[in-house]
C-alpha cells in the first residue's frame, strides 16, 4: 500500500516537474540573473571565459537544430529533467544498494 | 548565481574544487549510511524538481532576475546528506550539457549552492524549527526563512571567494552591497518557491518531508473500542 502510494507520488511529481519544465520554463525570465547583473554593473563580467560545451547540443538550454526558440528551451528542460532523474535514481539506489549489502554482511556468519 | 570560467583564478578554483569534493564524499556516505527504501525515488524526484525549478527565471527588479536555488528545499524535504547530493548533481548536469556554471567553477558553484545553500541552510532551518512550536505549518515557516537566508549565505560565499581570487578589478565594498542586495531579492523568490513546494508535500505525504518527521504520530496500537461508549 505504502509503496504503491510512493510510486503514485513520484510519477505525480515528475508529471509536475515535467510540465514546468516543458510548458513553464519557455515563459521565464531572460534577463541577466542575480550574479551577472552585478557582474555587469561592477564591470567583472568581460572577464567570464567562453564555456567549454558552449558548442554542445544542449547549451544555454536550447536543443541545437529546434529553431522555435519555446520548443527548443522546453524540450532541453524535458532532457535535463529526465537525465537529473535517470542519474539521481541510479546514484541513489546504488547508495541504497550499497548499505544493504554492508548491513547484510554485517549481520552474516 | 552560477560561476562561469574565468571569473574566479585556478588556485582559489581548485581550493573550492577540493573541498567541496571532500564535502560531497562525506554526503555521500553518510546518505548511504541513512538511506531509506523510499528515499531513494524521491531524492531523484528532487533533484529532477530543482532543476526544472532552476529554469524559471522571475525578475526581481528592473532587468534583472533569479531563479530558485534549492537547497533548503532539497535539504528539509529529503535530509541534509540526500539534499547535498541533489544539488551537486543538478550543478553537474548543468555544467556538462547545459553550459550554465564553467566546468573550472564547478568546485565553488557547489561549495556555494550545494554545501552552504544547501547544509547550511539546512542548519538555519533547524535552528528556526528550534525556536517555533512544533506544528506542520512552522516547518513551513522555518524552510521559507531559511530558504531566504540561504540565498545571501551563498552570494556572501561568491564574495568571499572574488575577495580571495577574483580576476577582475572591481571595489570590493561595493561589490558585497550588489550581490547581498540583489540576492537579498532573489531570496524572496526563494522562500515562496521553497514554502509552497514544502506545503504541498506535507499536505499530500508528510511522511515524505524529512524535515517533518518528528511530527509524525507513531502508530500506536489501541484496543477496539465498543461503539456504545462513543
Amino acid at each position: 500500500m505504502d509503496r504503491k502510494n510512493l510510486l503514485l507520488f513520484v510519477v505525480g511529481g515528475l508529471v509536475v516537474t515535467l510540465g514546468l519544465a516543458f510548458f513553464v520554463s519557455p515563459l521565464a525570465s531572460g534577463s541577466p540573473d542575480g550574479l551577472e547583473r552585478v557582474a555587469i554593473d561592477q564591470g567583472f563580467a568581460d572577464t567570464a571565459e567562453e564555456h567549454a560545451v558552449g558548442d554542445g547540443p544542449l547549451a544555454d538550454y536550447g536543443v541545437k537544430g529546434v529553431e522555435e526558440e519555446g520548443l527548443s528551451t522546453g524540450l532541453a528542460g524535458v532532457i535535463g529533467v529526465a537525465v537529473t532523474f535517470g542519474v539521481g535514481m541510479i546514484l541513489f539506489g546504488l547508495l541504497r544498494t550499497l548499505r544493504a549489502r554492508r548491513e547484510g554482511s554485517a549481520s552474516g556468519p | 548565481m552560477h560561476i562561469p570560467d574565468g571569473f574566479i583564478n585556478a588556485s582559489t578554483s581548485l581550493a573550492a574544487g577540493v573541498v567541496s569534493a571532500g564535502g560531497v564524499g562525506v554526503a555521500l556516505k553518510k546518505a548511504s549510511d541513512t538511506m531509506e527504501e523510499k528515499q531513494a525515488p524521491l531524492a531523484g524526484l528532487v533533484a529532477a524538481f530543482v532543476f526544472a525549478a532552476q529554469m524559471l527565471n522571475f525578475p526581481v527588479a528592473l532587468g534583472t532576475s533569479g531563479h530558485l536555488l534549492g537547497g533548503v528545499l532539497a535539504t528539509v524535504l529529503v535530509g541534509p546528506w540526500a539534499g547535498v547530493i541533489c544539488i551537486a548533481l543538478v550543478l553537474f548536469v548543468q555544467a556538462l550539457f547545459f553550459a550554465d556554471g564553467g566546468l573550472s567553477a564547478l568546485g565553488l558553484n557547489v561549495l556555494n549552492m550545494a554545501l552552504i545553500g544547501g547544509l547550511g541552510g539546512y542548519v538555519v532551518f533547524l535552528a528556526i524549527r528550534g525556536l517555533l512550536p512544533k506544528t506542520r505549518p512552522m516547518v513551513v515557516a522555518a524552510s521559507a526563512i531559511a530558504a531566504g537566508v540561504s540565498v545571501v549565505l551563498a552570494s556572501i560565499a561568491f564574495f568571499v571567494e572574488y575577495a580571495i581570487g577574483g580576476v577582475g578589478d572591481v571595489s570590493l565594498g561595493a561589490m558585497f552591497a550588489a550581490m547581498v542586495g540583489v540576492h537579498a531579492l532573489i531570496g524572496i523568490g526563494e522562500a515562496v518557491i521553497t514554502a509552497l513546494t514544502v506545503s504541498a508535500v506535507l499536505g499530500v505525504r508528510p511522511d515524505l518531508v524529512y524535515g517533518a518527521r518528528d511530527l509524525l504520530q507513531p502508530l500506536e496500537i489501541r484496543p477496539s473500542e465498543p461503539a456504545a461508549r462513543v
